[in-house]
């Protein structure tokens, strides 16, 4: 601290490659809230995050528009979203083999595409990135400066307390939230568990669509697998965050600075894949009640049926 | 009901009762092989023209039924492993890292033991120490659920990523230096490859595996409807409530079941490591475990549904390599991942459908 203005450069660009590394997490994370706090569990925040890529890539590579791109990955993660509800909330299949079922859906669809494209197997052409913007005083800060003028971080950082809002001050929140826990009571009172249900599918698809654009504007082209487990981790960020908006935004912010250790730590003699293994731990951890008790919304998982207590 | 017409009724609904669990797998392959259509015709080809060379180059040949049956072998394993935990109501996703453990631990083991012991012994060492690694990662997430009630899905999802950790940082240690394999077996380590018996088969690595995932077929098979383990096993699948009522010790059955089902998806390492390159090699599974859910449900977690489902996925994924040059391989992927989709739509359609009627 003494005068070490080094020092505190390296923690600030530290953080700042923590937020960096947690924003696609943080949408994705959100995303499964929604889905989940509505009773389907939604283990395809990976293929919404590849799906999204792509569209955000080949929108921005044919109109040369980032903010097109932005709309085009938030469509397709709303499409990505549907298919999942479709066949979980309609036809009240299997919601983890749906996810499943989507997630190598992705991985096949945005290969295909990308070949027959791009005319190759590995990556994209380079795309157009959203700007950073210049906010008079802040971008000057030294490491989180350029940080605070970046479009889709301000939007992550807005959204993590909107949907908390959303979630938990709204009447269309408790709503969710009831057919998530008890949908046959919320179904007595009038409620359509079916529209609820769809619409936290559909906001899921949308939150994890504007992760998949974070990541195609952040590296400036789509590359196969691009995702890379991340939605996952988005997934074990929703557990250890506790169905918790906020919650999940901390979790996500914890494994990004695991993450960011193992860059800074690389060479150092220090075994990376612990911590890459850290963010699973922590959540095996949390779901055996370690670290305070998790407890998923009642009825996540269980299909809706209407006729069976008829 | 008249008298006359029961006996006719009987047989129809006979009929019917032998029909139902295949409707859904054959509607899920004809409505993937129609969406398929859809993409061939998107790259400007004919669909009629792709699906034909992918039946005549897979089918054409000894050489691609060997192919089929090479990668039918492991689909079999991890099927049966999912399937076995569907019957007692557990959602093994983790079979991929199982695998992938399991392939690793016998790759290494088999380097370890090769200069002092003989091929043959090596081979069985290195093929139990993989399957007892197998069993014990996958007896994990029993353990957490029948000790804190904490879902199978989540944590086998959690200790995939582990297991490729896992297996990183292990391989600094025993990779070769400056690859990413394990170091190789001697020829007499390993199992012997069918083209021995069949020359036709020349150039296809399909080995002794394929006997060994016969076995496991009749052995799970076996186990769910001839002994009193298997009994419980399906008891507590159908009611976990029920089945404590009935004497059945839940959380052991649990534990036993989900060891059981990492030995099966183990086993992948065996046609794999000992049975074709001798070596375990980073990266290798490649979705054998995933695919292995796929092949549970459209083979109706039944033993020869499985076989079935496993040589239509076997047979598919060598059409890709096939088609290729025509449009992108990864149709394939896509015709998998559609499959999954419209099993479970059907099965649930179908399902429904029968329940109106009845």
């Amino acid at each position: 601290m003494i005068g070490d203005a080094f020092g505190a450069a390296a923690v600030l660009a530290f953080v700042a490659q923590t937020v960096r590394i947690s924003v696609p997490y943080a949408f994705g994370a959100m995303g499964c809230a929604f889905s989940e706090r509505g009773g389907v569990i939604n283990i395809a925040a990976e293929g919404i995050f590849l799906h999204a890529a792509l569209a955000y890539t080949l929108t921005a590579y044919f109109t040369g528009n980032a903010w097109l791109g932005v709309a085009a990955a938030a469509a397709a993660g709303l499409a990505t979203g549907a298919l999942h509800a479709l066949v979980t909330v309609t036809f009240r299949a299997d919601q983890i083999t749906s996810g499943l079922g989507i997630n190598l859906l992705a991985v096949g669809l945005t290969r295909f595409v990308l070949k027959a494209v791009f005319h190759s197997s590995s990556n994209s052409e380079r795309v157009a990135g959203l700007p950073t913007w210049n906010v008079p005083g802040l971008s000057a800060l030294p490491g989180v400066g350029p940080l605070l003028g970046t479009p889709l971080v301000l939007v992550a950082l807005g959204l993590v307390f909107f949907s908390w809002w959303l979630l938990f001050r709204t009447p269309f929140g408790l709503r969710l939230r009831s057919v998530g826990e008890h949908p046959e009571a919320a179904a007595t009172l009038g409620l359509s568990v079916n529209r609820l249900r769809y619409a936290g599918v559909l906001l899921s698809g949308v939150l994890a669509g504007l992760g998949g654009a974070w990541l195609a504007s952040d590296q400036r082209s789509f590359t196969d697998g691009m995702s890379a487990g991340r939605g996952y981790i988005a997934l074990a960020a929703m557990i250890v965050g506790k169905w918790n908006p906020v919650g999940a935004a901390l979790a996500c912010l914890l494994f990004g600075a695991a993450e960011a250790l193992q860059i800074r730590l690389q060479g150092a003699g220090i075994p990376n894949e612990f911590l890459q293994m850290l963010p699973y731990l922590v959540t095996m951890l949390v779901l055996a009640g370690a670290i305070g008790r998790a407890r998923p919304p009642a009825s996540v998982g269980r299909p809706y049926d209407p006729e069976s207590h008829g | 009901m008249s008298e006359p017409a029961a006996p006719a009724t009987a047989t129809a609904s006979a009929a019917r009762s032998w029909l139902r669990p295949l409707l859904p797998p054959a509607i899920a392959v004809v409505f993937s092989l129609v969406a398929g259509a859809g993409f061939i015709f998107a790259v400007g080809q004919n669909p009629l023209t792709v699906y034909g060379a992918m039946v005549a180059g897979v089918f054409g040949s000894a050489y691609g039924w060997g192919q089929v049956l090479f990668k039918a072998t492991p689909l079999v394993f991890t099927g049966l492993a999912v399937a076995l935990g569907f019957r007692a109501g557990l959602f093994n996703i983790g079979a991929e890292g199982q695998a992938y453990l399991a392939s690793f631990v016998m790759g290494a083991a088999g380097a370890a033991l090769a200069p002092t012991l003989p091929g043959p012994l090596v081979l069985v060492a290195a093929a139990l120490a993989g399957i007892a690694a197998g069993a014990a990662y996958a007896a994990v997430p029993g353990l957490l659920k029948a000790r804190f009630g904490s879902h199978e899905v989540i944590n086998t999802i959690m200790l995939n990523f582990i297991a490729f950790a896992l297996v990183n940082y292990l391989g600094h240690g025993t990779f070769v230096h400056e690859t990413v394999h394990t170091a190789e077996l001697p020829r007499t380590a390993l199992l012997p490859r069918l083209d021995l018996v069949w020359p036709a088969l020349r150039g296809s690595p399909v080995n002794a595996s394929l006997g060994l995932a016969g076995l496991a077929c009749v052995g799970v098979g076996l186990l769910l409807w001839r002994t009193p383990f298997g009994y419980e096993l399906r008891a507590v699948g159908l009611s976990p409530g029920a089945a404590e009522y009935g004497g059945a010790r839940v959380p052991a059955v649990w534990v036993k079941t989900m060891a059981l089902s990492g030995a099966l998806a183990a086993l992948v390492g065996v046609n794999f490591v000992l049975g074709y390159k001798g070596y375990f090699e980073s990266g290798f599974t490649a979705g054998v475990g995933f695919l292995g859910i796929a092949v549970a449900l459209l083979g109706r977690t039944h033993p020869v549904g499985i076989v079935l489902a496993a040589l239509f996925f076997g047979a598919l994924s060598q059409g890709g390599l096939v088609i290729n040059s025509l449009v992108p391989k990864e149709l394939v992927d896509i015709l998998q991942a559609i499959v999954i989709l419209m099993a479970i739509v059907s099965h649930e359609v179908v399902e429904r459908r029968l329940r109106r009627r009845a």
